[in-house]
């Protein structure tokens, strides 16, 4: 432990207050946060924090098997319950294992915060034992960081990275504190609030942009809405709701959107994208109003965007980041503002109109609609003969046992995309999973942030044999904190989604994508405690499900052995447009 | 097209380095970066000259205003404005090359700062084209050093960065 002394480091008190250590700062500026979950991993240059930690009740500490996991667990603490994420990792390898859970957490812009060790002030740049530039490594993928040099300064940073964090688009912060801060001492004041001269996130929508826009969707003969992780991240499910069924307009949602509108209703054409449905993708090129709501035209969604663009189709274009608007697709009506406010106010300018949606042209819409959608592109080839498991009846059967209710996390490949497109979410930050970074291991942490942000919650992750390897080792996490997850393994014995590009585009010549020396996932399940299961036959999926969440306080690893030859489907090439699907019944 | 842009940051450390990284990291362009502080020691300012089409200068600017530090940005080029940068070039000035070196400084309007008995080195100022026109009019072979600030910026007339 480091002897360091500082000029302000005297116990002595000041108006009454008496002087705080940074470490002791640190748990106090928490409290006042109401932050009800710590996970990390101790370390040297974090030892007088972790000294405060055991001194203190008002929040529980997570004790992860790797670092990435406490941050991608600290980040489906946050998809789960809109609270902000904490963590607490240590200097150098710290830090730097705790990057790819940052980078996911930023693409998904997911409010968070971490705090991070660093050696002394005196020993940074001195190449000292566990040193790494942290805000040099991280500067690219936060929101912003800071290195507190003064413990003088350390309760006004922690109070801006909450601020920071949770408002406007949000992201990670990260912390950076040397060792010797966090012995420091200075009277301790956590500011009510705050306002920074450099930073002021967008405030209400522009009231003309939000006249335009409704006047063109009263306007519309095929009117589209298209919604995103935006939606769900500002708790605006029900604006949205409200609104689409106004207009009664077809809606779909991302990836990151799911649960952003209610999957059973009939106005919802499913998820677009790569691997979105035949209609939604067909609506959205053919429609003459887009909606666009927290969303942002990436290339997994729309594919090209010279083969998005269409002549005389216009796009009003609703998010909280002006950088988001007009980036990959030109847009006709950019409205700035938080997705819920502005589409309250489209809501009460709808309310208050004489207009009405064209009911004639919207006829006629759904009529086209309902078209595609008479193509079934979900529909995917039963069992025949030796009853090999379809991963897909596995997740519908997934639905059906949990009564559609649970919160799925998933890692990301094939699975991924079967859980999303076979599991229909009615609510809400119900669905967890990485869809920016597509960050393989996410699936086992996000389920333990999860489950411990809604202990009462049914969680499941669904992973396939690849993914779930990458943070296999938080099974033991799980025992620690009796987190009872099912863990859905479609287990395909390859790399699916990689094997699949393979047979596509590299004339099956299936390079590294099998997995060979797999273990034995039941005895590795019950090496740390669990239960673990294995079914192999297709007739046994409806019974095993049934059987393992009835064991409502164990996690049961749950080892599916899958068709390997089954794809995800529909699928749009790598550079293609929305228009150009490869449909199962086109092979 | 060219843009030179002016952007208001904390003087912080590493704010400096956030800029340069966006830049970096989303493939921006900068062809100039002169940075100091102001009368206000604790904002710094900073000129950067790009180029790019309407539609990158557009994503550059909302992405430095996304920067938790920048606290303005403003396209100098979408109004009347004067930039001036300041180059330091040391040449070779011996025999009849000599007096042609002065004059030419002279119709510049650059100034000699040190004179050995084969080189001379100049001060210029001007808009960045006027430098390069300098180092165009000279012989190549007679350059012995450059150093340029890059372009500094400011809006002509009321037009004020400030906050």
């Amino acid at each position: 432990m480091s002897q360091e002394t500082s000029p302000h480091g005297q116990p002595t008190l000041t108006h009454g207050q008496p002087h705080l250590t940074g470490a002791e700062i640190i748990m106090r500026c928490l409290a006042e946060e109401k932050v009800e979950f710590v996970f990390g991993y101790p370390g040297g240059a974090v030892l007088n924090i972790y000294d405060e930690i055991f001194k203190q009740d008002k929040f529980k500490h997570v004790l992860v098997r790797h670092e990435q996991a406490a941050v991608h667990a600290a980040d489906a603490y946050s998809r789960s319950s809109q609270k902000i994420g904490v963590c607490l990792v240590t200097s150098g390898p710290g830090v730097t294992n705790a990057v790819t859970g940052i980078a996911t957490a930023f693409m998904d812009s997911i409010p968070m915060v971490v705090i991070s060790g660093q050696v002394p002030t005196h020993a940074i740049g001195q190449d000292a034992f566990q040193e790494c530039d942290t805000v040099g490594i991280t500067r690219p993928c936060v929101k912003h960081n800071f290195l507190v040099k003064d413990v003088k300064d350390l309760a006004l940073t922690l109070k801006k990275a909450f601020y920071i964090a949770s408002t406007g688009r949000p992201g990670p912060v990260l912390v950076d504190i040397p060792k010797d801060v966090t012995a420091n001492k200075c009277a301790f004041e956590y500011p009510k609030e705050i306002t920074m001269r450099s930073y002021s996130p967008a405030g209400k929508g522009h009231s003309g942009q939000i006249k335009k826009a409704v006047q063109l969707l009263l306007e519309a003969k095929r009117p589209m809405i298209y919604a995103g992780g935006g939606v769900v991240l500002n708790d605006a499910s029900a604006q949205l709701t409200k609104l689409v069924r106004m207009l009664g307009a077809p809606c779909t949602n991302t990836l990151m959107g799911l649960g952003g509108f209610p999957a059973s209703d009939p106005q919802f054409l499913g998820m677009l994208g790569m691997h979105g449905t035949y209609e939604a993708n067909m609506a959205m090129q053919d429609c003459d109003v887009l909606l666009a709501v927290g969303a942002r035209f990436d290339d997994r969604v729309i594919g090209n965007p010279g083969h998005f663009f269409r002549d005389g189709r216009k796009i009003i274009h609703i998010d909280i980041d002006p950088s988001s608007i007009s980036k990959r697709v030109k847009v006709d009506v950019p409205i700035v503002g938080y997705v819920r406010d502005v589409l309250n106010e489209m809501i009460s300018l709808i309310e208050a109109s004489d207009k009405t949606p064209d009911a004639a042209a919207l006829k006629s819409w759904w009529a086209t609609v309902n078209e595609w959608q008479s193509k079934k592109c979900m529909v995917f080839k039963p069992t025949i003969g030796d009853g090999r498991i379809k991963p897909q009846a596995v997740v519908q059967a997934l639905w059906n046992v949990t009564g559609g209710d649970a919160i799925i996390t998933s890692d990301v490949g094939q699975h991924q995309m079967w859980a999303a497109q076979y599991y229909p979410f009615d609510k809400p930050r119900r669905w967890i999973n990485s869809g920016g970074l597509g960050t393989m291991g996410v699936g086992i942490p996000y389920a333990m942030g999860a489950q411990l942000a809604n202990p009462g919650a049914t969680v499941a992750c669904v992973t396939g044999e690849g993914s779930v390897q990458m943070c296999i080792q938080e099974l033991s996490t799980c025992k620690q904190y009796n987190i009872p997850m099912k863990i859905i393994n479609l287990n395909n014995r390859s790399l699916g989604m990689v094997r699949q590009w393979q047979e596509f585009f590299y004339g099956n010549r299936y390079a590294e994508s099998y997995m060979n020396a797999l273990p034995d996932f039941v005895k590795l399940a019950e090496a740390y405690g669990h239960v673990g299961m294995k079914i192999e036959k297709a007739g046994d999926v409806d019974g095993a499900l049934r059987e393992a969440f009835a064991l409502k306080d164990r996690l049961v690893f749950m080892d599916f052995i899958t068709d390997e030859t089954e794809n995800v489907f529909p699928m749009i090439p790598g550079g293609k447009g929305l228009s150009e699907m490869i449909l199962a019944e086109d092979l | 097209m060219r843009h030179i842009l002016s952007i208001l940051i904390e003087n912080e450390a590493g704010a400096l380095a956030r800029v340069v990284g966006l830049f970096a990291a989303r493939a921006f362009n900068i062809d100039s970066l002169s940075v100091s502080t102001t009368e206000d020691t604790t904002m710094s300012r900073m000129t950067i000259v790009t180029h790019g089409s309407d539609d990158v200068i557009e994503q550059i600017t909302k992405q430095l205003n996304k920067l938790i530090e920048v606290v303005k940005v403003v396209d100098l080029t979408d109004g009347y404005h004067i930039e001036r940068e300041l180059m330091l070039v040391k040449v070779r000035a011996a025999g009849k090359d000599r007096d042609e070196m002065k004059r030419l400084s002279d119709i510049f309007r650059g100034r000699i700062l040190d004179v050995t008995d084969k080189s001379y080195t100049i001060e210029l100022t001007g808009n960045s084209d006027k430098l390069d026109a300098f180092i165009a009019a000279i012989e190549p072979g007679t350059i012995l050093e450059t150093v340029r600030t890059g372009a500094s910026g400011i809006g002509r007339g009321e037009r004020i960065l400030k906050i």
